[in-house]
């Protein structure tokens, strides 16, 4: 019977536990606190003066038509856009690289380099590694296997990345995110045009690693995927969050207009 | 009256193509000797050229600041440096009366190393802006998300770029090694000292030896389809499994 190797091999020695700082930089927790955001290109208004506070745990959903401005905004609290005028805290923090590194985005094309599959999860055992040094800037090779192995790529170690289907690759990209065992995980309609085993997968990969204590923002079209999903929804429409809500209350009695369309499956103008 | 002309040229050319691959085949020192020294001038400044380049490009490619377009700009124009200006350039600079004559290095495979750096840097700045800017168009934000630095980026991209950036390097090394006015000037064509394929091609032929001219463009002209050869070979191999 082989070892298990979990997906975030985390827990410290008694002696690293007792050593780590203790300040909100270090706290596996990351609450989302946005004021005022505002994102303006050549003139246009695209995100309007959001503000909203994300809790660091469960699974957020961002919902809304097509042009609300869902994948922007997921942007902007990664630290991707700079915005146009407001802020962005993580635990009141202001964005930086070393809270960055504590984020994973899953984009809705996986951005896959030119590499095989394994030197595509080496690559971010060697770059994106994680403010304290849990895994180092070293290949953790078991690890990388089971991550592989989890994502159902195990044995494609020496394939090109790039010539792997448009679900494998997806399933690449989401294990090549967990590397990092990010406290946050950002994903931009990570499942859209995939088959239904590629989306089940991942929605269970993403399960898994929000039971580890991983905060989720997933930003999706699929209803039936924010239902199965979502412990909270963000309605957005026009750049604006309409609703930000308990999930179930979403879904039982929306409160604005648009969410009611957008759910009845009407244009939304 | 045409005929026994052409018949007269074709036997003319068949001699004297007999009489190079002899040269070639026997290896003739001479031949030899000038085939080295071109080699040695046309990699050296390939190897500055792309040192330099690649590191122009990619940070032309990579960062934003202000004059970008410009500079973009200048870079392919100078792609197309007319060699004889640029000769006329570094002889000014290295003759005695000008300001780096003290080294003197007029008249040495040095000087004919920097006069093909400087035509070629520009080249493979230029090429290999554009190569980079691709890849990184596409891995910009995966890279951004990741928080990398820029070091880290730019390495990372001319890995991702070595087969596209191989080709520039190859095109840098065809212009190096096929120029002739600029290490005219600053190399003067000297016996055993300077004279490299091209200026010994011109020389031989001004002369009326057709053979060791003929028998330097043979070989230069095989190197060349050989590279090129190889080179198309690797990029084929890598588009295959889409590392290109």
């Amino acid at each position: 019977m082989p070892d298990i190797v979990p997906l975030f091999p985390r827990g410290l020695s008694k002696d690293e536990e007792s050593s780590r700082p203790t300040s909100s930089l270090f706290d596996r927790t990351m609450s989302l606190d946005v004021r005022g955001l505002i994102l303006e290109v050549d003139g246009v208004r695209l995100i309007d003066g959001v503000s909203a506070q994300i809790s660091g745990t469960g699974r957020t959903m961002i919902m809304g038509p097509n042009g609300a401005g869902k994948s922007l905004f997921l942007r902007l609290i990664n630290g991707l856009l700079e915005p146009t005028r407001g802020n962005v805290f993580w635990n009141d923090m202001p964005i930086s690289d070393a809270l960055r590194r504590r984020q994973a985005m899953v984009f809705q094309r996986p951005v896959l380099l030119r590499r095989s599959v394994k030197d595509n999860m080496d690559f971010a055992f060697r770059v994106g590694t994680p403010a304290i040094g849990l895994v180092g800037g070293t290949v953790d090779e078991v690890r990388r296997d089971a991550l592989l192995e989890r994502v159902g790529l195990c044995g494609r170690h020496d394939q090109p990345a790039r010539l792997l289907s448009g679900g494998e690759q997806q399933r690449l990209a989401l294990a090549r995110a967990l590397i990092k065992e990010p406290d946050v995980l950002l994903l931009d309609e990570a499942t859209a045009s995939l088959d239904p085993a590629s989306v089940l997968m991942i929605e269970e990969i993403v399960n898994e690693v929000q039971a580890l204590g991983t905060k989720i923002i997933f930003v999706t079209h699929d209803l039936g995927q924010a239902r199965r999903l979502g412990d909270e929804i963000i309605f957005m429409h026009k750049g604006k969050i309409l609703e930000q809500t308990d999930a179930d209350q979403f879904f039982a009695q929306p409160q604005s207009e648009a969410a009611k369309d957008y759910l009845a499956g009407r244009i939304i103008l | 009256m045409q005929f026994y002309w052409l018949a007269g040229t074709m036997q003319d050319i068949g001699s004297v193509l007999s009489l190079a691959f002899g040269l070639v085949i026997s290896g003739d020192k001479d031949l030899l000797e000038i085939v080295g020294l071109s080699l040695r001038v046309s990699l050296s400044a390939l190897f500055v050229s792309t040192f330099i380049g690649l590191v122009v490009g990619a940070l032309v490619a990579t960062q934003q600041f202000c004059g970008r377009t410009f500079v973009k700009v200048l870079l392919n124009a100078l792609m197309g440096l007319p060699p004889v200006v640029v000769g006329l350039m570094v002889y000014l600079v290295l003759s005695n009366a000008g300001p780096l004559g003290s080294l003197r290095l007029l008249y040495t495979p040095t000087a004919m190393i920097i006069a093909q750096a400087i035509l070629i840097t520009p080249i493979i700045a230029a090429l290999s802006a554009q190569v980079i800017e691709t890849i990184y168009a596409e891995y910009k934000d995966y890279f951004a998300s990741l928080a990398m630095g820029r070091r880290a980026i730019i390495s990372a991209l001319l890995w991702d770029g070595r087969y596209g950036l191989l080709t520039v390097a190859l095109a840098g090394f065809g212009r190096a090694i096929a120029e002739v006015g600029a290490i005219m000037i600053v190399g003067g064509n000297i016996d055993h000292l300077t004279r490299v394929m091209t200026t010994a091609i011109a020389l031989e032929t001004s002369k009326g030896d057709l053979a060791l001219a003929m028998a330097l463009g043979l070989i230069l002209i095989t190197m060349s389809i050989i590279i090129n050869a190889g080179v198309m070979a690797l990029n084929l191999n890598a588009r295959r499994y889409a590392y290109a």
